[in-house]
């Protein structure tokens, strides 16, 4: 009886190769689009987490404010109202602190061997390593005494190697120019991956204080990168450094303030909502897709109702029992989905796979959320309709059946 | 073998009755060729489909080798069709896309006979029914009208029924094709079948050696040709 039922489930399928194929086909871009374009929104929050990671840890950091012209305000970060002494001030006073980094920021041309490169010249101090999670691969970063004598000593991210000096060349003691002057190379930092603006490769930092006098020619500077001992100790840590720089820039009303203070958890927080906007944009597009798979599938099982219809009624008529009839419309739709759902997994894995293959900074992720969705509402439409309407027809009296037009 | 007594079938439609078979008694023997014949609308249709066991009547007792058919359930009357009727269509009713061989083996269907003993039956009933053993594998839709039927008759004699009931075999056929219809029938009759032809045309339920004429759903004539 059941070798009977499957073999005439998969003649009946393949008699009808294109009403199959068609109907596989709706369900097999339904799920795959799906499971593609979940994979692609969950892949770009991940790498947009981990580059926020990659930053630093329990990271607070400062910004000067935007500067007011007769009212008129000039863009955030256009103060000059931070100063070396804040940052000491901040290391000083306040608990809970691992390290400050105060940060004096330039983009500058940079010459060596006839190569050039534009990049992000940062004048800072030791502690910068700590704070931003900066490693050292060859070489040494800048000590205490090269800051105290305006050294022009300067560490190369890896990124600016490469442009500068060729990929796997020995920088140290090399001669850079910045700013028409000669610094001396003497280390580099280990690549951290990111692209694009916030490449954290793509670097040269130099003493604070040689920055100040050779670079940017002012005592000001651009931030104060302050880590936290702990994620627990953050929001006090940022309340009480708002309410020092408030009295050492006599600032009362909080309004008024003359710099920004952000942590790393609102970076976060903002990014990742990006991020799931995202994800949420690619799966109702995805939605879109198993919404219009699955009224493909509809239309198919739907439209050979009539001849399905008499097809029933003669199996009634020849004396076919109506629980057989049942068993065989649900058994196509049953294969029908399963057969379309597994392809669709296949498919939509592959594209994951493709886009990971040739969009580099973008690692896709399948999840298995995903799938079963996609899998059980196409399984779903295919069986509500591929069986309900066999079923109508299966409960009409055969004469009925057999002259349904 | 059918025993037929008072039969009457009432259909309601939009609050109206109508009735279709007004107290019908009849029976028919082994081995008889029987034309029920009538205009549209005399209840030969009707008759016809309780017979076949596709329908069951308001009431009356209508017997099949001593089964009371009028009682049966959903289940049972398939049972019945499947064991005791061939059916013969009009339209032919083959299932399109489909070998002429897996045509006529379809009412073999969950009856655990081996795929083998149902092909060799199948092609029995074929060459029985006088079809060309090169179309075996042919499929349906390629086949002319008189080919279909021929089909159709094998299919019907797939599981030995008791009776053959053909319902307006000829209606979808040229003249000449009917005959050649009609002469097939005629012979599966001599061979011992029983047949009960429904039709309106004279020249068709001339074939019968029995014609029983119907008209607004009672028996208006019931003669025995010699």
């Amino acid at each position: 009886m059941l070798k009977d039922l499957f073999k005439e489930t998969i003649w009946s399928l393949s008699a009808n190769k294109v009403r199959s194929g068609l109907t596989i086909l709706g369900i097999v871009i339904g799920i795959a689009s799906v499971i593609a374009l979940v994979a692609i929104g969950q892949g770009a929050k991940n790498s947009i987490e981990k580059n926020i990671e990659a930053i630093g840890s329990n990271l607070i950091m400062v910004s000067p404010g935007s500067q007011r012209i007769g009212g008129i305000s000039q863009g955030g970060g256009s103060a000059e109202s931070l100063t070396v002494e804040d940052a000491n001030a901040i290391k000083n006073e306040i608990e809970n602190i691992k390290a400050v980094a105060p940060t004096a920021t330039k983009r500058s041309q940079i010459t060596a061997k006839g190569n050039n490169t534009n990049t992000q010249v940062i004048g800072t101090t030791e502690d910068y390593l700590i704070v931003r999670n900066v490693s050292i691969d060859l070489g040494s970063f800048f000590n205490d005494q090269q800051l105290k004598s305006s050294a022009k000593v300067a560490v190369i991210g890896p990124t600016t190697r490469d442009d500068l000096f060729g990929t796997e060349a020995d920088p140290i003691g090399q001669t850079i120019r910045i700013n028409k002057m000669d610094f001396m190379v003497i280390g580099m930092t280990v690549a951290k991956g990111g692209s694009g603006f916030s490449n954290q490769d793509d670097v040269v930092y130099v003493p604070l204080t040689t920055a100040q006098h050779y670079l940017t020619g002012n005592e000001h500077i651009n931030a104060i990168n302050i880590a936290a001992t702990d994620q627990n100790s953050m929001v006090v840590v940022q309340e009480q450094i708002t309410t020092l720089l408030m009295a050492r820039h006599k600032i009362s009303d909080s309004a008024d303030a003359d710099f920004n203070i952000m942590n790393q958890n609102d970076i976060i927080a903002t990014a990742t909502s990006i991020a799931s906007t995202f994800t949420i944009l690619l799966s109702s597009i995805a939605g879109i897709s198993l919404l219009v798979g699955g009224i493909g599938i509809m239309n198919m099982m739907l439209t050979t109702v009539t001849e399905r219809t008499r097809e029933i009624g003669l199996r009634k008529a020849v004396g076919i029992r109506k629980i057989y009839i049942n068993l065989q419309f649900l058994a196509e739709a049953v294969v029908l989905t399963f057969l379309g759902g597994f392809l669709g997994i296949i498919l939509g894995w592959i594209m994951s796979l493709i886009v990971t293959r040739f969009i580099s900074t973008l690692t896709t992720s399948i999840s298995l959320t995903s799938i079963i969705l996609a899998f059980s509402v196409s399984a779903g439409v295919g069986i509500i309709f591929g069986f309900y309407p066999a079923r109508r027809a299966a409960n009409l009296s055969p004469i009925e059946a057999l002259r349904y037009e | 073998m059918i025993n037929c007594r008072n039969l009457t079938k009432t259909y309601l439609t939009g609050g109206v009755e109508t009735h279709a078979l007004k107290n019908i008694s009849f029976s028919i023997e082994k081995g008889e060729f029987v034309s029920i014949i009538g205009p549209s609308g005399s209840g030969k249709s009707t008759l016809m489909h309780i017979l076949g066991a596709l329908d069951v009547p308001t009431s009356g007792e209508y017997f099949l080798d001593n089964h009371e058919v009028s009682k049966l359930n959903d289940d049972e009357l398939s049972d019945l069709r499947k064991n005791k009727i061939g059916f013969v269509f009009q339209s032919f009713n083959l299932l399109p896309r489909t070998t002429v061989l897996r045509n006529v083996m379809l009412p073999l269907l969950y009856s655990g006979l081996s795929e083998s003993e149902r092909e060799k039956r199948a092609r029995e009933c074929l060459k029985y029914a006088g079809m060309e053993e090169g179309k075996f594998k042919n499929l349906s839709n390629q086949l002319s009208g008189g080919q279909m039927q021929r089909v159709a008759i094998a299919r019907a004699l797939i599981n030995d029924p008791s009776i053959i009931l053909a319902d307006e075999p000829t209606g979808n056929l040229d003249t000449k094709t009917s005959h050649l219809v009609m002469e097939a029938l005629k012979e599966l009759n001599k061979k011992g079948h029983t047949i009960i032809l429904i039709t309106h045309e004279m020249d068709v339920a001339n074939y019968a050696d029995r014609i029983i004429h119907i008209r607004d759903g009672m028996i208006e004539k019931d003669e025995i040709k010699k």
